[in-house]
C-alpha cells in the first residue's frame, strides 16, 4: 500500500511529529513546575491560603501535562534507534553519553520526587514536600540542559573527531562537546520560552474566571502574577531571539538566510522582508513587503553591511525555504504580541484596572495558546533550517535513516498518528475542563474522586490556614 | 584505567538497568495485565493506588537501558531497534495508552470504563512487545556490514512468541505478589487466588523457553551443558527449584511479603539464565559486545557520573518507596 513512498521523508515526518507533540508537554512542564514550586515556596513563606489553593489548582493540571511529557519523551528516546539508526550508530559515542546523563540527572529526578509531590503531602512534613517539589523543578531544567546540548551539537558541531569506522567520538575534551557555539543561546531562549508558555496559559485562565467573577482571589493572583512574567520576561526573549539570531548567522548562514528570504546578496545593506511567498524555483520572493535596510541593521547592526544570498551557496545545501521563513514569522509575531500584552497589564496597573480591564482579559484569553504555537514554530524553525544535515555540514539527513521498508514506517506513522490524538486528544479536553472550574477557597480533590486517590491528595496541613488569611 | 574493562562494567550496568526495570515496570504492568479480573471500584481502585505513585520512577529505567544502549553500545541499539521495529513501535504506543490511563481514569468517571480497558491492553502489548524482542534477540538477527539486514517481520516467530506469552505471564505474577503485599480484604484475597495459578503458569512457560533455547543454537547449548560449565550453570535450575517451592509454601502459608520477594528471585534467576547464554553476545549471532562498545572517552566520562548517581538515585527511590510503604488500604494513602 505504502511502497511507493520515500522511507526518508516518512522517517522525517514521523520524527517531527512524535517530537513536536512531546514538545508541548515539556514547554508547559518545564514553566509549571517552576511556577508550582514558586507558589508552594510563597505559601510557606507567608501562609496565604491562596498561594495553597492556586497550588493544589494547578498541581492536577501538572499531573496530567506530566503524564503526557513522560508517556511522549519514552517514545522520542527510542525513535533515534527506530527511525535514525545510522544516525545513532555515527553519532552515539558523541551525543548517547549526554542524552544518558540526562536519564541520570533528571528524568530519575523528577520521576523520583513526582509521587511525593501529587500525593504525599499528607505523608511528608511541609519542608519535605516543598524540597520534593523543588526537585522536580530542578529536574525539568535539567533535563532541557542536557537534550539541548544534544541539539546545539547537531547544530554546531565541535570536539569530535572521525574514527575508521566513520563515527563520530570524542576528539578531547567532553566540555567542548557540551558547550558548544549555539549552546548558551538556544538554552536560554528554549527555557524563556518554555516560561512564557506557561505565563500566557496561566494568564489565559486567570482572565477567563475575571471575565466571569473579578473578586475570586485565585483569578486575581493567578493573573496577575502571570502578567508580571508577560511584562518582564516577554522583552527579554526578544533580546535572547535577536542575540540568538547574530549567533546562527556566524555558524549556520543558509539558515539565516532562509529565515529571512533572501535569495540575493545585497552588497551595500539587506532589507527586512517582513512577508511574501518565497519560490525557490525562481529564487525570489513573491508580493514581497519589505523595508530597506533594516535588515542588516538587526543582522549586523549596520544598515549597510552588505549580506550574502541563498544563491551564494550551491542550492543542495538550501533548507526548505517557504517553512522556514514562515515559521519564523509565526514566531516573532507572536513574540512581539506577547510584549504588547506585556505593556499592556503594565499600563493596566499603573491606572489600577488590572483586575477590572475585560478587553485585556479577552486579549488575555486569546493569547493563551500563544506559547505552545511560538515554540513549535522556533523548533521548525531551527529543525527545518538545519536541512539537508542531521549533523550540520558532516551527515546528511539521508544518509542518517535506518534500513527500513517504507510500509513498516508508513504503517507506525499512521498508528503514532492516530493514537496521539485519541490519547493527547483527550487529555487536552480534561486540560481544558480542569481549567475550565475556577480556583476555590479549600480547593481539593473534585468530589466525585474516591477521596485520597491517584488525583491529588488534599492534606491536613495545607488545609488549615485556608480559613485564616487570604 | 588499567586492568578494569569498561565494557564489561557497561554491559553490567545495562544489564542492571534492564534488569531494575523489569521487576519495577514488571510489577505494574502485571497489575494492567491483571486489571480486568478485579472488581470495578474498591479493588480496581486500590490496585491503581498501590502503583501511581511509583509507575513513572519504574518506567525511567526503560529509558536508561534504551539511552544506555545508545551510549555505551551505539551499534547494538542501531541493530536491534530496526531489527524489532514494529514490536518496538507497538510497545511505545501500548506505554501510551496505559501511561495516560492513571490520571485520565479519575478524571473522567464517564469514561473510566474506556481508560481501564486502555491501561489494560496497553499493559499487555507492552509486556507481550517486550518478550517477544527478548525472543527475537535470543533467536539471532541477521547483520551485514554493521547494519540489520533482514526483512521487518523477522522477529516473528514460535519461539517469539513463546517468550512473549512468558513475560506476559511472569508480570502478571509479578503483579498479584505485589498486590498480596500492597491491598487488603477482598482484593488480597483475590490476588493470591491468582498468584497461585500464575505461579504455575509461569514455572512451565520458564520451563518451556529454557527447553527450547538451546535448540536455537549449538552456542546456547554447548554454554549450558558443557563441563565444566555446568557444574555452574546447573546451579540456575537448582535455585529456581527453590525459589518455586518457597512461593508456593508461602502462598499456601498467606504469608505476604515473601511471595513477591519470591517472583522476583525468579525473575532474577531467568535474567542470569539469559546472560549464560548470551554472553558474550549482545546481538547474536554477530555483534558481541566489544565489537558494540563506543570508545573508552565515551565510556568513562558516563562512568564518572554514573558510579555516583546511581546509589543516589536507588536511595531516593527506595525514599519515594518508603513513604508510601504499608497496605494501600480502601481509601488510598493514608
Ligand atoms: C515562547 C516562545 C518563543 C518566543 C516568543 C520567541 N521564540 Fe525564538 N524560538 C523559540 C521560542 C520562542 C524556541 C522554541 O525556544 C526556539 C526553537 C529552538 C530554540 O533554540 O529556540 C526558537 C528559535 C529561534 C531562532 C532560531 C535559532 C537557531 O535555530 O539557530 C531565532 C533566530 C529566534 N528564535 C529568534 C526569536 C526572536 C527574534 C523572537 C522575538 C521577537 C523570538 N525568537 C520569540
Ligand atoms: C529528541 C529529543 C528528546 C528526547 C529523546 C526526549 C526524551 C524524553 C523522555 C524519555 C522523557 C520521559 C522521562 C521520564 O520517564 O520521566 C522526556 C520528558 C521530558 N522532556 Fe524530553 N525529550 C526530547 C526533547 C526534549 C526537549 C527539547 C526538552 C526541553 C527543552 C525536553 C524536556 C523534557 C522534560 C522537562 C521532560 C519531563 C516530563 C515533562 O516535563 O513533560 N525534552 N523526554
Ligand atoms: C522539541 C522541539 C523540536 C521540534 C519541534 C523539532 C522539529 C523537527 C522537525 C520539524 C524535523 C523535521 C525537519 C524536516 O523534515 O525538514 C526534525 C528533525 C529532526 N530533529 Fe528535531 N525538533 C525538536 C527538537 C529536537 C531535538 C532536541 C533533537 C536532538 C536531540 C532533534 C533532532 C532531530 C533529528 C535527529 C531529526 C531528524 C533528521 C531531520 O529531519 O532533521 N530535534 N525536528
Amino acid at each position: 500500500m505504502f511502497a511507493g513512498l520515500d522511507p526518508v521523508v516518512l522517517a522525517r515526518a514521523q520524527f517531527a511529529f512524535t517530537i513536536s507533540f512531546h514538545f508541548i508537554f515539556p514547554a508547559f512542564s518545564i514553566g509549571l513546575a517552576s511556577y508550582l514550586f514558586v507558589l508552594e515556596g510563597l505559601w510557606l513563606k507567608t501562609g496565604q491560603g491562596v498561594y495553597a489553593n492556586l497550588y493544589r489548582y494547578w498541581l492536577k493540571i501538572f499531573a496530567v501535562v506530566f503524564g503526557m511529557g513522560v508517556v511522549s519523551g519514552v517514545v522520542m528516546s527510542y525513535q533515534f534507534g527506530t527511525n535514525w539508526s545510522v544516525f545513532s550508530e555515527k553519532a552515539g559515542p558523541v551525543v548517547g553519553p549526554l542524552m544518558a546523563y540526562e536519564v541520570l540527572t533528571a528524568f530519575f529526578l523528577e520521576a523520583g520526587f513526582l509521587g511525593v509531590m501529587l500525593f504525599g503531602m499528607n505523608k511528608v512534613g511541609k519542608g519535605l514536600h516543598f524540597f520534593a517539589t523543588s526537585m522536580v523543578a530542578l529536574g525539568t531544567l535539567i533535563s532541557a540542559t542536557w537534550i539541548i546540548a544534544v541539539n546545539s551539537w547537531m547544530q554546531t558541531p565541535a570536539g569530535y573527531a572521525i574514527n575508521a569506522a566513520g563515527q563520530f567520538v570524542p576528539g578531547g575534551s567532553w566540555a567542548d562537546i557540551i558547550f558548544t557555539a549555539s549552546f548558551p543561546y538556544r538554552l536560554v531562549h528554549t527555557v524563556i520560552a518554555a516560561y512564557l508558555t506557561t505565563a500566557f496559559a496561566v494568564g489565559a485562565v486567570g482572565a477567563w474566571h475575571l471575565l466571569k467573577d473579578r473578586a475570586n482571589p485565585g483569578a486575581r493572583k493567578m493573573f496577575s502574577m502571570a502578567m508580571w512574567m508577560a511584562a518582564l520576561v516577554a522583552p527579554v526573549q526578544i533580546l535572547a531571539g535577536d542575540a540568538h539570531g547574530l549567533n546562527t548567522l556566524e555558524h549556520q548562514p543558509v539558515k539565516v538566510l532562509a529565515m529571512e528570504g533572501d535569495y540575493h546578496p545585497s552588497p551595500d545593506g539587506a532589507p527586512l522582508i517582513l512577508f511574501g511567498l518565497p519560490d525557490s524555483e525562481a529564487a525570489e520572493v513573491r508580493y514581497e513587503l519589505s523595508l530597506p535596510h533594516l535588515g542588516s541593521l538587526i543582522l549586523k547592526h549596520d544598515p549597510f553591511a552588505p549580506l550574502p544570498g541563498l544563491t551564494d551557496f550551491p542550492r543542495e545545501e538550501w533548507p526548505p525555504v517557504h517553512i522556514v521563513f514562515w515559521s519564523f514569522r509565526i514566531m516573532v509575531a507572536l513574540g512581539f504580541a506577547m510584549l504588547g500584552i506585556g505593556l499592556w497589564s503594565l499600563f493596566a496597573r499603573y491606572r489600577r484596572r488590572l483586575y477590572e480591564w475585560p478587553w485585556l482579559h479577552r486579549a488575555a484569553v486569546v493569547m493563551g495558546p500563544s506559547g505552545f504555537v511560538a515554540v513549535i514554530a522556533g523548533w521548525v524553525t531551527t529543525e527545518v533550517g538545519r536541512q539537508p544535515y542531521t549533523v550540520y555540514g558532516l551527515l546528511r539527513t539521508a544518509d542518517s535513516v535506518s534500513p527500513l521498508a517504507a510500509p513498516a514506517v508508513a504503517a507506525s506513522l499512521l498508528a503514532f498518528v492516530v493514537v496521539y490524538f485519541v490519547a493527547f486528544g483527550a487529555g487536552t479536553y480534561y486540560l481544558a475542563r480542569l481549567m475550565a472550574r475556577p480556583p476555590e477557597r479549600g480547593e481539593s480533590e473534585p468530589p466525585h474522586l474516591p477521596q485520597r486517590a491517584a488525583g491529588i491528595t488534599p492534606a491536613s496541613g495545607v488545609t488549615a490556614p485556608f480559613a485564616t488569611k487570604e | 584505567m588499567m586492568g578494569f574493562d569498561l565494557t564489561l562494567v557497561w554491559a553490567a550496568i545495562i544489564g542492571f538497568a534492564v534488569m531494575a526495570y523489569v521487576v519495577m515496570d514488571g510489577f505494574d504492568l502485571g497489575i494492567g495485565i491483571l486489571f480486568p479480573t478485579f472488581k470495578v471500584g474498591e479493588e480496581r481502585d486500590q490496585a491503581m493506588n498501590s502503583i501511581a505513585p511509583v509507575w513513572d520512577g519504574n518506567e525511567t529505567w526503560l529509558v536508561m537501558g534504551g539511552g544506555g544502549l545508545l551510549a555505551a553500545f551505539p551499534l547494538a541499539y542501531a541493530i536491534i531497534l530496526p531489527a524489532t521495529y514494529p514490536l518496538m513501535i507497538a510497545m511505545l504506543l501500548g506505554l501510551i495508552f496505559r501511561g495516560v490511563a492513571f490520571e485520565f481514569r479519575w478524571r473522567d468517571p464517564g469514561h473510566r470504563a474506556f481508560w481501564d480497558v486502555a491501561f489494560t491492553v496497553g499493559s499487555v502489548v507492552a509486556a507481550l512487545a517486550q518478550g517477544m524482542t527478548l525472543g527475537a534477540i535470543l533467536q539471532g538477527i541477521t547483520v551485514e556490514n554493521n547494519a540489520y539486514a533482514g526483512g521487518w517481520l523477522d522477529w516473528l516467530s514460535p519461539f517469539s512468541l513463546l517468550t512473549g506469552i512468558a513475560v506476559v505471564v511472569g508480570y502478571a505474577l509479578l503483579g498479584a505478589t505485589w498486590l498480596i503485599w500492597k491491598t487488603e480484604g477482598s482484593s488480597l484475597r483475590h490476588a493470591q487466588a491468582m498468584a497461585f495459578r500464575l505461579a504455575l503458569a509461569t514455572l512451565v512457560a520458564l520451563a518451556a523457553v529454557s527447553a527450547a533455547t538451546p535448540y536455537l543454537a549449538y552456542e546456547y547449548w554447548r554454554r549450558w551443558f558443557e563441563m565444566p560449565g555446568v557444574l555452574l550453570t546447573a546451579q540456575v535450575p537448582l535455585l529456581v527449584v527453590v525459589c518455586a517451592v518457597t512461593l508456593f509454601w508461602s502462598l499456601r502459608r498467606g504469608h505476604e511479603r515473601l511471595p513477591f520477594l519470591m517472583a522476583l528471585g525468579l525473575f532474577l534467576l531467568g535474567f542470569v539464565g539469559l546472560g549464560v547464554s548470551l554472553y558474550p553476545y549482545i546481538v547474536p549471532p554477530a555483534v558481541t559486545i566489544r565489537d558494540a562498545a563506543a570508545p573508552e572517552e565515551s565510556l568513562s566520562f558516563l562512568l564518572a557520573g554514573a558510579i555516583v548517581i546511581i546509589p543516589l538515585i536507588l536511595a531516593y527511590t527506595a525514599w519515594a518507596y518508603w513513604v508510601f510503604r504499608g497496605k494501600v488500604g480502601t481509601h488510598g494513602y493514608h
